[in-house]
């Protein structure tokens, strides 16, 4: 019983790693920061998730410990990497950074533009 | 088998954070770097995680989410100062 969830605990941690792996591949070789963003905010996160959840298993099973602060650490994680990278993308839409060249449609670009436009009116 | 299993997800991590620090440093613009440093701060939370396993310890796990709200708190500073050109903005200057 125990040797299955080990395991099962170094299962879910090889794939994290794996995972941060192809996180990092993606952020090497995409071609602009929105593209990067991406990749980087959502395999790292379940990387590291899936991480964090073997090790809980492995405390769990092996030293017979429940460790509640790894859960703290998955669930904020969880919570915040989003945040932050959504915080990061539309600070460098807004100071002007370009998307890729050959990327066709920008939809912000044009809701700014709208709002804009309102703002002018009304101030008229 | 379970060392040789950590010891090899140990290489991938660092072989990630190669990359991600190759990014910080040729990174175009600012926030490609800011990226790097977050995504560089998630991958030392799965370090920490895997060497605290070989070590058989439990007492490095309060470093896991001390380093995930440190590099929260990093990146939202650094895109507000990037976005507004403030941290911390006062309300009499409006």
């Amino acid at each position: 019983m125990i040797e299955i969830f080990r395991f099962i605990s170094g299962a879910f941690i090889l794939i994290g790693a794996f995972l941060s792996l192809v996180a990092a591949f993606g952020v090497v070789r995409l071609p602009d920061v929105y593209t990067r963003n991406h990749a980087a905010s959502k395999s790292a996160t379940l990387g590291v998730m899936s991480i964090l959840l073997g090790t809980f298993i492995y405390f769990y099973i092996e030293q017979d410990h429940f460790n509640s602060r790894i859960i703290l650490g998955i669930v904020f994680i969880f919570i915040t990497s989003p945040v932050a990278g959504h915080l990061i993308s539309r600070a460098a839409y807004n100071s002007g950074v370009k998307l890729w060249e050959k990327s066709v449609q920008d939809d912000l670009k044009e809701a700014v533009w709208r709002r804009e436009s309102r703002v002018r009116q009304r101030d008229h | 088998m379970f060392n040789v299993v950590m010891q090899l997800s140990l290489l991938f991590i660092s072989l990630s954070m190669l990359g991600l620090i190759y990014r910080l440093i040729k990174g175009p613009s600012v926030p490609d770097r800011v990226v790097a440093l977050d995504a560089i701060g998630i991958n030392l939370v799965a370090i920490i995680a895997i060497v605290s396993i070989i070590l058989r310890t439990s007492a490095f796990l309060e470093v896991i989410l001390l380093i995930g709200i440190l590099a929260f708190i990093g990146t939202v500073a650094f895109s507000k100062y990037l976005e507004k050109g403030v941290i911390i903005e006062s309300d009499r200057d409006l």
